[in-house]
């Protein structure tokens, strides 16, 4: 199989425009007549699923929570960035695209970024015509703050609640559009298949999580806005229900799964207290904007961290990288944080914490200042630690966040089956092996506002035959479906679904987090399928399959992590080099910094499904640097 | 930790429901009151005992999921969300009761789950403004003052939960309509609809079946977000000034632009 991104011909900054001017058109009174399904209502669902509405087609959109307003997007907190250079820093699209290039290590494609950077302008017009709120500077113009990786403030920003304010404005959005009778939002339904008629998607298999029931639903085009796959890790910043099932789905039925081990572990979110935790809170990026990052230099230090005095604190982001300070990208910043708790000098009780301290800057610009800004991260702190960090320094440590990886994508976010399109953290796109702080919101809100209205129209107006919910395809995926939840219902043995998911994370931390070698990911292949033999002999479901039933939908996604996860060991053994968030310890500079190949390795590697317990077939594309010069990142 | 729970137990919006006494022992105080709940599932599945379903997603109190009256009391003490609530809240050996929202407008589904997409037919019938994907202007061409942002945000952080309506003895859901309309009635954007926006999310939210407002304040007090009475103020007059057709004069505390 040959990739082709199918990237317009012309300069870089002409090639959006160009597609634009070429791509065809459905006429207004022909719009009704095509569905389109969205899976997901995150920002990037959402706001696919209201534009393509108002656009006139009809719409079915889809989620597993109760109510579309509930995405995990909902739990965004520092911001979303646009090159609109309000500060007046000579911020430009081109500062944008370089900076994203750059924070993503050369491995991101550059048309698809440059357009997300002059997108990024609208993104936010279009968000604050909605009723946004962002926060607001005294004379009233827009606020804006810094992220990790870039030496301008371009990040917009609602309080520490920038993705609950985006994502309501995406679902009123939505919710708008179904007053208007186009489009119809099926909460608590999930996505448990595709299904293709001839190679291309034309509908989906959802069960109805209330009633158990298995329903056919027949479209035009299919998006899918399914979000990302960190939860393989169990304990991560995502919400509970984030899964990969839509896009594993997807995958089986012919979809390449691009990049899958570039997963990002985030440095700053709380550490881990005990082993029933299920999940691992963020505190935002925008905190290293005015905490400084330390650890005690005697690793036997016993004194509470206000009582070591200056000289004896490690200000490890600072020191080694003067240029960015504590504002290196994340990849870097985990990495530091790793390194010198491995060294011995992490705080708190299980020493895997570093100190994000907030006491210079509370002394320099007054506490209401610093309450101003974060006043909601520093609560939740509070809430979930029980220290108050206006008077001790946070303890943080780094966690799994966010999946650059996923569905193999072209320029028009048009996977490898002909229909079907993957949008916001769902596809690989635009973040190469990192990504900065506040650019998925940016990236989720530009492929669905601006980008995917326009590649599925492009789509819809080539003729093909009608199909509906009794074409024979439907049945045959829903005797699939049907069959693989039987399975899991058959299984018979102890074991909740958690038990197996808890093993799996562990083995990922440990051998596909932040740091991977050869050794450690042959291993963890066999471990993995020690698990997943586990799983298919020892599960239990309790219940019955034609009822709500949260452990059959927990087993169903567990099951699918267990094979995304050995495919994300292959991926990143197969890449014998260093990129980004993707550390593989034999490839690293005598300081300890990531060490690229990019004579063998300047590609997006895409992962084909050839059948059960078959080696997947890898196929690379590779990516040409033609607008910026491939260069080793430095931040020093 | 132990603990002696009393949790509600109901197969669908038909059957009467009961409570089940289930002990949970060996409970970190860390673990959030889902996680003793995880903790008490994993023990019932693997004993062959049927597990407890309930709501819940972001675990960080802010996609507004989890939904269960804790003694009494929707989300439990703190006025924090029941993800959010800890164990280190309780005494140890403490008989605890968990129950679901009890609204007529919220059927239960199964145990401690609710339908609340009443919530969502609310902001259908007019929670947004009407404006679909295309060039906006300029932001800045519409300077906004920030403590008008503030005020309107304070409102817009509403997580759409519901304890509101659970706390409520009428089940109103005055505090969840009039954060809405506060939040947009507010600001610029929202000038154009309004009238339209006030009268048709009130009429909608009586058409679902809530409560009317007496006044008894149990809904902020519930309120994980601390969203103020003083949004249900805004949208008594807002729906008055609408009523008579007439665009509402500002009062102090909650300025229009
Ligand atoms: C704590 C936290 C803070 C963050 N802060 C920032 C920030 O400040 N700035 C920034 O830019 N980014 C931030 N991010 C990243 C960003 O929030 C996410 O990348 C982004 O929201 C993903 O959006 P999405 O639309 O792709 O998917 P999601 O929001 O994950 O939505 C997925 C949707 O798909 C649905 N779905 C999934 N599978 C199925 C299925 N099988 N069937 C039916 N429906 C399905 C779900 O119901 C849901 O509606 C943060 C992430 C986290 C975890
Ligand atoms: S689970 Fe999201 S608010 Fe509690």
């Amino acid at each position: 199989m040959r990739l082709d991104a199918r990237i317009p011909d012309g300069p870089i900054d002409e090639k959006w425009s160009r597609w634009l001017d070429a791509h065809r058109l459905v006429g207004p009174l022909n719009r009704p007549s095509h569905t389109v399904i969205v899976v997901g209502t995150g920002l990037a669902g959402a706001s696919a699923a209201a534009s393509l509405a108002a656009q006139g087609f009809r719409v079915k959109s889809f989620c597993f929570q109760d109510t579309a307003r509930r995405a995990h997007s909902i739990a965004a907190q520092g911001g979303i960035n646009a090159s609109k250079d309000f500060a007046n820093e000579g911020d430009s699209v081109r500062r944008l695209f370089v900076d994203t290039i750059k924070g993503g290590d050369f491995r991101a494609r550059e048309a698809n970024v440059w357009r997300l950077a002059e997108l990024s302008e609208n993104i936010v017009d279009q968000a604050v015509a909605q009723g946004v709120p962002f926060n607001r500077e005294y004379g009233g113009a827009l606020a804006t703050r810094s992220f990790g990786g870039v030496l301008v403030q371009r990040t917009f920003y609602s309080r520490g609640q920038t993705g609950q304010q985006l994502l309501l404005g995406a679902y009123s959005a939505l919710q708008h559009q179904v007053a208007q009778g186009r489009a119809t939002v099926y909460s608590r339904h999930e996505l448990l298949d595709v299904v293709l008629v001839d190679g291309e998607a034309r509908g989906i298999v959802a069960r109805d999580l209330v009633t158990g029931e298995l329903e056919r639903h027949a479209a035009d085009a299919v998006v899918l806005a399914s979000g990302g796959y960190c939860n393989v890790y169990y304990l991560s910043t995502n919400a509970k229900g984030s899964n990969v099932t839509a896009t594993w789905r997807a995958h089986k039925r012919g979809a390449l799964f691009a990049n899958p081990c570039f997963t990002q572990i985030h440095p700053t979110c709380i550490p881990q207290s005990g082993e029933y935790q299920s999940k691992l809170t963020l505190m935002s990026e925008s905190l290293r904007n005015d905490g400084r990052v330390w650890v005690p230099r005697d690793p036997d230090e016993q004194r509470p961290a206000n009582a070591i005095p200056e000289e004896e604190r490690l200000y490890f982001l600072e020191e080694r990288y003067p240029a960015y300070g504590n504002l290196v990208p994340r990849d870097v910043a985990s990495r530091a944080a790793k390194t010198v708790c491995d060294e011995g000098l992490g705080v708190g009780p299980t020493k895997r914490g570093v100190y994000l301290d907030f006491r210079d800057a509370i002394r320099d610009r007054g506490r209401a200042a610093i309450e101003g800004r974060y006043g909601n991260l520093f609560e939740m702190y509070q809430r979930i630690a029980d220290e108050n960090p206006y008077e001790v320094p946070m303890r943080i440590y780094p966690a799994p966040h966010y999946a650059m990886g996923g569905l193999w994508v072209d320029y028009e976010l048009q996977t490898t089956i002909p229909g079907l399109f993957a949008i916001g953290e769902a596809n690989f796109s635009d973040h190469g092996a990192n990504r900065l702080g506040a650019s998925a919101m940016m990236q989720c809100l530009a492929d669905g506002y601006f980008i995917v209205p326009h590649t599925v129209t492009h789509h819809l107006t080539k003729r093909r035959e009608h199909v509906d919910e009794t074409h024979p395809a439907f049945d045959e995926v829903v005797r699939d479906v049907q069959a693989r939840i039987d399975r899991l219902m058959a299984v018979g043995g102890n074991t909740a679904p958690q038990v197996f998911h808890r093993r799996l994370g562990n083995v990922m931390l440990d051998r596909c987090g932040m740091a991977r070698t050869e050794a450690g990911l042959i291993e963890a292949i066999a471990e993995i399928a020690e698990i997943r033999d586990a799983f298919w002999t020892d599960l239990r479901i309790d219940g019955r399959p034609d009822h709500l039933n949260q452990s059959l939908e927990y087993a169903g996604r567990v099951a699918d992590f267990l094979e995304l996860a050995d495919l994300m060991c292959l991926d990143a053994l197969r890449r014998a080099e260093s990129a980004g968030c993707h550390f593989r310890e034999e490839y690293q500079t005598d300081d300890g910094e990531a060490l690229r190949d990019d004579e063998h390795f300047a590609t997006v590697t895409a992962w084909e499904h050839a059948g059960e317990g078959v080696v997947p077939v890898a196929h690379d594309e590779a990516l040409e640097f033609d607008s910026v010069a491939l260069a080793t990142r430095s931040y020093k | 930790m132990r603990f002696r729970l009393e949790l509600w137990r109901q197969t669908g919006p038909d059957d009467p429901g009961r409570y089940e006494v289930v002990e949970a022992d060996g409970i970190d105080p860390e673990a959030s009151f889902l996680e003793l709940l995880y903790q008490v599932n994993e023990g019932r599945i693997a004993s062959g005992l049927d597990a407890v379903a309930f709501d819940s997603d972001c675990r960080e109190g802010i996609c507004g999921s989890c939904s269960l009256v804790i003694d009494g009391m929707p989300h439990g003490p703190r006025q924090v969300t029941s993800c959010q609530t800890f164990m280190r809240d309780f005494e140890d050996g403490q008989t605890i009761r968990v129950e679901p929202w009890r609204s007529n407008a919220f059927p239960v589904i199964r145990d401690l789950v609710t339908d609340r997409s009443a919530f969502d037919r609310i902001i259908e019938a007019g929670g947004y403004v009407s404006v679909t994907t295309g060039p906006q202007p300029n932001p800045n061409s519409m300077p906004i003052a920030p403590a008008t942002q503030e005020a309107a945000m304070d409102a817009a952080i509403c997580i759409g939960c519901g304890a509101c309506v659970a706390a409520c003895p009428n089940s109103a859901a005055m505090l969840f309509t009039g954060a809405k309309v506060t939040h947009l009635n507010l600001l610029p954007q929202g000038q154009p609809e309004r009238r339209q926006r006030t009268l048709a999310m009130v009429e909608q939210m009586d058409e679902e079946g809530f409560g009317g407002c007496t006044n008894h304040g149990e809904c902020s007090l519930a309120c994980p977000q601390g969203i103020s009475l003083d949004v249900i103020g805004m949208l008594n007059r807002e729906y008055r000034a609408a009523l008579r057709g007439k665009p509402v004069a500002g009062t102090s505390g909650m300025t229009a632009q």
